[in-house]
């Protein structure tokens, strides 16, 4: 009766994985090679290991399903008596650590190798913020952000009830792959054939970066920053995550690292250049209202809406609301410093770096005349932008004050 | 008042227990449970404060699985996610396993050693009756407007700074729970070192009985450790300390060794009585002793000892010096020695028995096999250039439910069918026993198999949403989580049965039973060993 039981489980186990298995993605089965010379060799050494854990797994399973079969009572066997041997111990304490030196030899080559960070050829910081990546070009002084690109955000809501197999299709890069979750709106660019030395800190909590074809992840640690390199050996689109709990997004802060041969690297860095330098021209002109409230709700949706929500109602207790709230309707210093100094202690960061006065202008524009909050109010990125030139020494830390004792902020200004 | 009853009894008494219960058995009513000073009541509290616990923590999980059922975010806000994930891990370590295994060390130890009660029973009732308070608040901080903690389990600030007002609330239950768990362990070394029968030598104490002597050790020397690491959270958050904020000179990383320096031994306080449990059952059921009983001690002991040097091995994408990730690497493999030594004797108890197959058995066998597929993923996570790759993926999560569902909580359910005919005096229904085992393990494989295949494949863990390539192996998991969890419904069934009558338990219950416990009545009395046993050299105690 109860070895019913046991074979009639045995066989649902073999029958349940079955159709299991030819369903799945056996795409999605094992490590990427990679495409460095390091993620190679990490491939190989897990490969390897885990070989030797299935012949282990196998050697000592093999040897309990035989004695399982073969030493039952039901087959009339007999206990033996023996319960110790000190020989039997000792080999199976010095086979399993002489695995274990062979096993660690090459992997602690490697890992020397992957410690290695001179002779570097290019030099990008990489750092966290919740929730996007920001990458500065040490060499050309080249520096962006990077977060998940606005369609996909929009996808994510909770309720957003969007067909994410084809909306998401993907460029294909490696066969069916997709790229939900998975593309950022501006990619980390570098050169293939440089050793490329990233440097990674955060601004607020501890991030992870993290891009598995080349086989590095390292923390980004507020106030520290780590080293580590790669070398990508050939052109192509890696993607990668945060790989650390950074709060309520940390699922949504991808990486997208493109690899071109020089010479495009070279073209893209002179565009970047050139971009850069251009920007200032946005935050002189002068802005028309409507413009700045179309403008604050791009800005709106990719920076502030996952917590405080597309209508601006936030989550009680954890998110304020936008919608009536006194921040957004009361006076515009009060809002301004808030969205520019963040609320410390809280996950309400610190804007001023991140976003460009034009991109905060329009974003409090929007916000104050959003949500049935109709205050009427135009910020100019002009304002923003002389409000930011008298707090660059002290990192904008002492901001209300100084928001205070510029009397053209004070009042609800630059009304229309 | 145990204490009294024990100087009560003259050794001639020992036979009339029924005049015993009339005079001295437990108080009627509920007040019996809140004033009791008796080992079994009090482990018998521990049992089903942790079963209650495991539907809680199991609840959670369902949630997170449900949620990554599909992708996209269809039922839970991502703070709310975060939230479960948190509070699965609290409840399912300080819960579940932990009170569970102090559970069973309350009812047996003192069974197993020839004892007539715990040594310090007072400190044994405050103990448990900690617990209750300590869940009570952690669990009420998901009503409360800022929601439960969400920063993980790992509680690694800066992140866990900004926790809403329920953070002192987590705090405090985390001291609760550590006074509750190192006062249990005084406890228990109390015990073993002063009331073993006389003629009980150390080396003729069952496995189980040594594996919790040197838990107990790992609590008493971590949680004090984890209890400072807390504590500077909460200065940190409250009182303007910067220990972990590099502005005012202090090191978020720094938080990470010393919590690690507690939360690497707290594994093995997760799995080494497991350990023991399953060096009874074994011999048990192959009818045979113990293969190796002195080197499994030695084992128990190295794993003890190594698991207080491995702690960065959490930590190696945190950018560490060369000369710390090599030592860290060199001793993490070194553990995989000790582990394979018992694993090894394991299977040389069995080789050459005359094994039966009772449900004990089946969950220790599981055990031995699973736990051994955990060790094995563990050792492939120890190599650091590949750990830099699997750290913070479902590999990693699902090397550790590997060696904590199949591993710890089966060790947990082999015990409870193991001593349930010595604790109610019935035999549990043997073939739905049987199902139970087969359908969790079934499930259990079927929900934590896949997480190795999208752990390598690139999905980081405590993540609400992934990318469509991992759809169809998070599916099946999920079809796995519901199974497995609503199977543990039987488990309650069964016990519930035989706790209201069954088929009368012999006093031996086990043909091949060996050890003090299986020497008393079934059910055991109230009050045993009142008079030491005879303990010879020859008189088989483990």
């Amino acid at each position: 009766m109860t070895s019913n039981v046991s074979r009639w489980a045995l066989l649902s186990l073999v029958l349940l994985m079955m159709p299991l298995g030819a369903w799945a993605d056996w795409g999605a089965l094992n490590m990427p090679k990679g495409v460095t010379e390091i993620s190679n060799e990490v491939h190989t050494l897990h490969m390897r290991i885990f070989y030797v854990c299935v012949a282990i797994g196998v050697a000592v399973f093999g040897v309990m399903i035989v004695s399982m079969f073969l030493h039952r009572k039901s087959r009339g066997h007999k206990p033996a008596d023996f319960h110790e041997s000190t020989t039997v111990e000792i080999v199976w304490t010095v086979v399993p650590l002489v695995i274990l030196i062979a096993m660690a030899i090459p992997a602690a080559r490697v890992l020397i190798k992957m410690e290695d960070f001179t002779d570097s050829e290019l030099s990008i910081k990489v750092t966290g913020y919740q929730w996007r990546w920001r990458y500065d070009y040490l060499d050309s002084g080249v520096s962006f952000y990077s977060q998940l690109k606005s369609e996909h955000n929009l996808a994510r809501q909770q309720g957003a009830d969007v067909d994410l197999a084809t909306a998401f299709p993907g460029e294909s890069f490696n066969g069916e792959e997709d790229v939900y979750l998975r593309e950022v709106d501006n990619e980390l660019v570098v050169p293939v054939g440089k050793k490329i030395r990233f440097l990674h800190t955060s601004a607020d909590v501890i991030h992870s970066w993290w891009v598995q074809d080349l086989a590095i992840k390292k923390d980004a640690i507020p106030g520290f920053i780590n080293e580590n390199w790669a070398r990508i050996e050939e052109p192509g689109v890696y993607r990668g995550k945060c790989a650390e709990l950074c709060g309520r997004d940390h699922g949504f802060m991808p990486v997208v690292v493109r690899a071109v041969p020089q010479d495009e690297y070279d073209a893209w860095i002179a565009d970047q250049q050139l971009a850069m330098a251009s920007k200032g021209d946005e935050s002189e002109r002068q802005w028309n209202h409507e413009e700045l409230v179309s403008a604050g709700e791009q800005v709106y949706q990719a920076n502030c809406m996952s917590c405080h929500q597309a209508e601006g109602q936030g989550i009680p207790g954890m998110f304020p609301a936008i919608a009536g709230s006194d921040v957004a309707t009361g006076s515009i210093d009060k809002h301004l410093s808030t969205v520019m100094n963040g609320v410390e202690g809280t996950m309400m960061s610190r804007f001023s770096e991140v976003l460009t006065d034009a991109d905060i202008a329009a974003v409090i524009t929007y916000q104050r005349n959003a949500f049935g909050n109709g205050t009427g109010d135009t910020l100019q990125p002009s304002q923003v932008q002389s409000l930011r030139t008298g707090m660059t020494a002290d990192n904008g830390l002492t901001l209300p004050s100084k928001v205070a004792s510029m009397p053209e902020l004070n009042s609800n200004t630059g009304v229309n | 008042m145990s204490t009294s009853d024990v100087t009560h009894h003259t050794p001639g008494e020992q036979h009339d227990h029924h005049d015993d219960h009339a005079h001295h058995g437990p108080a009627p009513g509920l007040m019996r449970w809140v004033t009791t000073t008796n080992h079994k009541d009090i482990g018998t509290l521990y049992l089903w404060f942790s079963l209650l616990m495991f539907f809680i923590g199991g609840a959670m999980a369902l949630v997170i699985r449900a949620e990554l059922f599909q992708p996209g975010i269809q039922i839970v806000d991502p703070m709310f996610f975060n939230s479960m994930t948190t509070l699965h891990a609290i409840v399912m370590i300080f819960g579940v396993v932990m009170p569970a295994f102090v559970g069973l060390a309350n009812w047996m130890i003192p069974m197993m050693i020839g004892a007539p009660d715990m040594a310090l029973p007072r400190l044994n009732n405050w103990s448990f009756w900690i617990m209750p308070f300590a869940f009570v608040i952690m669990l009420s901080t998901l009503f409360m407007d800022s929601g439960g903690p969400a920063g993980g389990w790992t509680l690694y600030p800066p992140l866990v700074l900004q926790m809403g007002d329920s953070f002192a609330f987590v705090i405090f239950a985390i001291h609760f729970m550590g006074i509750s768990s190192v006062m249990g362990s005084i406890n228990i070394v109390a015990t073993i070192f002063n009331m073993r029968a006389p003629g009980m030598t150390f080396m003729k104490m069952p496995m189980f009985v040594w594996t919790w002597l040197i838990t107990a050790y790992l609590l008493i020397a971590t949680i004090p450790v984890f209890a400072g690491a807390v504590t500077m959270l909460l200065t940190d958050r409250y009182f303007g300390t910067s220990f972990f904020s590099a502005a005012g000179g202090g090191d978020p990383v720094m938080f990470q060794h010393i919590f690690w320096f507690f939360g690497h031994p707290e594994v093995y306080i997760l799995i080494l009585p497991a350990f023991g449990i399953v060096s009874s059952i074994i011999p048990t059921f192959a009818r045979k002793p113990l293969f190796g009983y002195d080197s499994m001690v030695y084992a128990t002991a190295s794993i003890a000892f190594l698991s207080f040097i491995v702690w960065a091995h959490h930590m190696f994408t945190t950018g560490m010096p060369l000369a710390g990730e090599l030592f860290f690497m060199f001793s993490t493999m070194m553990i995989s020695v000790p582990t394979g030594v018992k694993v090894f004797n394991w299977v040389a108890t069995m080789w050459r028995g005359s094994m039966t197959f009772e449900t004990p058995m089946l969950f220790a066998i599981g055990f031995v096999i699973m736990f051994t597929i955990g060790g094995l993923s563990g050792l492939m996570l120890a190599i650091t250039p590949a750990d830099i790759q699997y750290h913070d993926t479902y590999f990693v999560v699902a090397h550790f439910h590997y060696v904590l569902v199949p591993g710890a909580i089966y060790s947990l359910m082999a015990a409870t069918y193991y001593w349930l005919p010595k604790w109610t005096g019935n035999m549990y229904d043997e073939k739905l026993g049987k199902m139970h085992f087969w359908i969790s393990t079934i499930f259990v494989n079927v929900l934590f198999f896949p997480m190795h295949f999208v752990g390598l494949a690139g999905m980081p863990r405590r993540i609400p949403d992934y990318s469509l390539q991992f759809a169809d192996w998070n599916m099946i998991a999920t079809i796995g989580a519901f199974g497995f969890g609503f199977s543990q419904l039987m488990f309650v069934y069964i016990i519930v049965k035989c706790v209201k009558g069954g088929e009368k338990a012999t006093d031996e219950v086990w043909e091949g039973a060996r050890g003090l416990e299986w020497t008393v009545a079934s059910p055991a009395p109230y009050h045993t060993f009142e008079t030491a046993p005879e303990i010879n050299p020859g008189t088989v105690t483990r």
